[in-house]
């Protein structure tokens, strides 16, 4: 058996020691992933509601003096 | 202005909660027919065999009663907080923790005494023997108004919040784990002929300290709630 | 406020030098993360010598256990942050208080489920009513009710405020459950579990779990940083410095 072959069975608990190395990985990874797309959509969306005011303002310029 | 004192603001209080839950008397109702319906179903899903129905009786009418006590938790505050008498209470000079101990009291009058009376009927459906009723209704006398104390701090904090039951629930648990391992371990002990003197007085223990405590925090609770 | 908490720190409480001062320290904290995390890799799954007892299964305990102190550490970050939001109404303790809630239910899933993994070779079953690992169930419950009530409410500072002060309850309420199940355990005479007793530890088992521990620390402060940060810009959304950072991000 190889170096690699033996590494990988773990002595025979290969199905309990690699499930347990996955879940962890995989969970601080969308742990990790999850902020940074929240961080897409709030900009995103800060963006499409900074243009759609700048678009208002332009269509239509604010009375220069506010009525009563 | 002379303002009434505290026993008199005390007892209205009491009184008002008490005529709306009697004007209510269907409600009051719901819970301890769910609880029968719960505990006639296990016989069909375990078999009727005496002996395995005696090992589980008293957890299932504890749990039972648990469960019906979180359906009608919900809506401890809720006719207050829709009608704004809720927010009056909290303006009123009265300390707060005290009035809202009382609504507590009337809560757990009009929901958990109607069940732990029904309790020894579940049991004995269920064949829990005799001689062990007494420490099941001492149990339930004890570990019922913990459940409607600590339920009152946590629906205190949901009521500025759209209504979930299932969140309740979600936070209810950890909280009543502790209450339900030592009222079902005074029953189990009892049913097994060991003392149960131990468990009971941690509950009773659990009780005081809830007594003083969840008062105070369902107040802060539910200034941080509906401070908008 | 009092003169003797030090200016830099009334500064540092301010959204948009905690954006700055986060953003600098973050790919620190990752880096060394990722670092520590490979060395204890390495040390625990090639250098350390298989357990004459447990064999190789042994070798989750170097995922297993970091993540359990995580799981409590945070709840503790958790629950001090908490009451500092509650007392002096801080806006980032708020936010430091919620934003740990999902790091630390992650931390207590993979705990849960490694622990798991591991207990199905080495007691013959996936789960045991034991009084760690019911706490460690609990602290699940604990943490998801956290973020389902912070997450309940319209507005989110004031659901901040109430999911601290479940937070705060939730302190109080762990030990008392182990205290429980541990009774609850002798009564029904189960199983007792006893992985951790008196066995002591090889240096070269040992210094992987330090290492692992110290590098899930470090995860958990880059993971926080980021959090804080996107947080932030969500909730300070009108003001002139957010505009500024998502003008600048849509240039690139």
């Amino acid at each position: 058996m190889s170096a690699l072959q033996h590494f990988l069975a773990m002595g025979g608990y290969a199905a309990y020691v690699w499930p347990a190395y996955a879940v962890f990985f995989v969970v601080l990874i969308a742990d990790s992933i999850a902020p940074a797309l929240r961080r897409h959509r709030v900009l995103r969306e800060l963006r499409a509601r900074l243009a759609r005011q700048s678009a208002r303002q332009q269509r239509q310029p604010p009375p220069a003096t506010p009525s009563a | 202005m002379n303002r009434p004192g505290l026993g008199t603001a005390c007892a209205a209080m009491l009184r008002r909660d008490l005529a709306l839950a009697w004007r209510r008397r269907g409600d009051i109702a719901m819970p301890v027919l769910y609880a029968v319906i719960v505990a006639t179903l296990f016989p069909f899903a375990l078999g009727p065999e005496d002996t395995l129905l005696q090992r589980i009786a008293g957890g299932v009418v504890l749990v039972t009663v648990l469960l019906a006590m979180l359906l009608a938790l919900d809506a401890m505050f809720a006719s207050d907080i829709e009608d704004g008498s809720l927010e009056q209470l909290v303006l009123s000079p009265q300390p707060l923790a005290l009035l809202l101990g009382m609504k507590i009291l009337a809560h757990w009058l009009a929901t958990a005494l109607p069940l732990i009376v029904i309790a020894p009927l579940l049991a004995a459906m269920l064949h829990l023997p005799g001689t062990v009723i007494p420490v099941l209704l001492l149990a339930l006398l004890l570990a019922t108004p913990l459940l409607s104390l600590l339920g009152a701090v946590l629906v205190a904090l949901t009521a500025g919040t759209r209504r979930s039951g299932m969140l309740l629930a979600l936070m209810l648990l950890p909280l009543c784990v502790p209450a339900v391992i030592f009222a079902a371990g005074a029953v189990a002990a009892a049913q097994q002929g060991l003392p149960w003197l131990a468990p009971i007085a941690w509950l009773a223990a659990a009780l005081v300290l809830a007594v003083v405590l969840a008062p105070l925090a369902c107040a802060a609770a539910l200034r941080i709630a509906l401070d908008a | 406020m009092s003169d003797w908490i030090p200016l830099w720190l009334h500064k540092l409480g301010s959204p948009p030098t905690f954006y700055r001062f986060a953003g600098k320290l973050q790919p620190w904290a990752m880096t060394l993360a990722l670092l520590l995390g490979a060395v204890a890799l390495y040390g625990g799954l090639l250098l350390a010598p298989a357990d004459y007892q447990q064999g190789d299964a042994y070798r989750i305990i170097f995922i297993h256990v970091p993540s359990a102190w995580m799981s409590m550490f945070i709840y503790a970050v958790m629950g001090v942050a908490s009451f500092v939001a509650l007392v002096w109404r801080i806006k980032l303790a708020e936010v430091v208080a919620m934003q740990s809630a999902p790091i630390g239910a992650a931390f207590t899933f993979i705990t849960l489920v490694t622990g798991s993994l591991w207990g199905k070779p080495m007691w013959g079953t996936w789960w045991t009513w034991d009084a760690r690992l019911t706490s460690e169930l609990v602290l699940l419950f604990l943490y998801l009710g956290v973020i389902g009530l912070y997450h309940a409410f319209e507005d989110r500072r004031q659901g901040a405020r109430a999911a601290g002060f479940l937070a705060i309850i939730g302190v109080i309420n762990v030990p008392i459950v182990h205290f429980s199940v541990n009774w609850w355990n002798t009564l029904h005479q189960g199983s007792t579990v006893n992985v951790f007793g008196q066995s002591k530890m090889a240096w070269d088992m040992l210094w992987p779990l330090l290492t692992m521990t110290l590098a899930t620390k470090f995860y958990y402060a880059a993971s926080l940083f980021r959090r804080a940060r996107t947080d932030l810009l969500d909730m300070e959304g009108g003001k002139d410095w957010v505009r500024k950072i998502a003008e600048d991000e849509a240039d690139r």
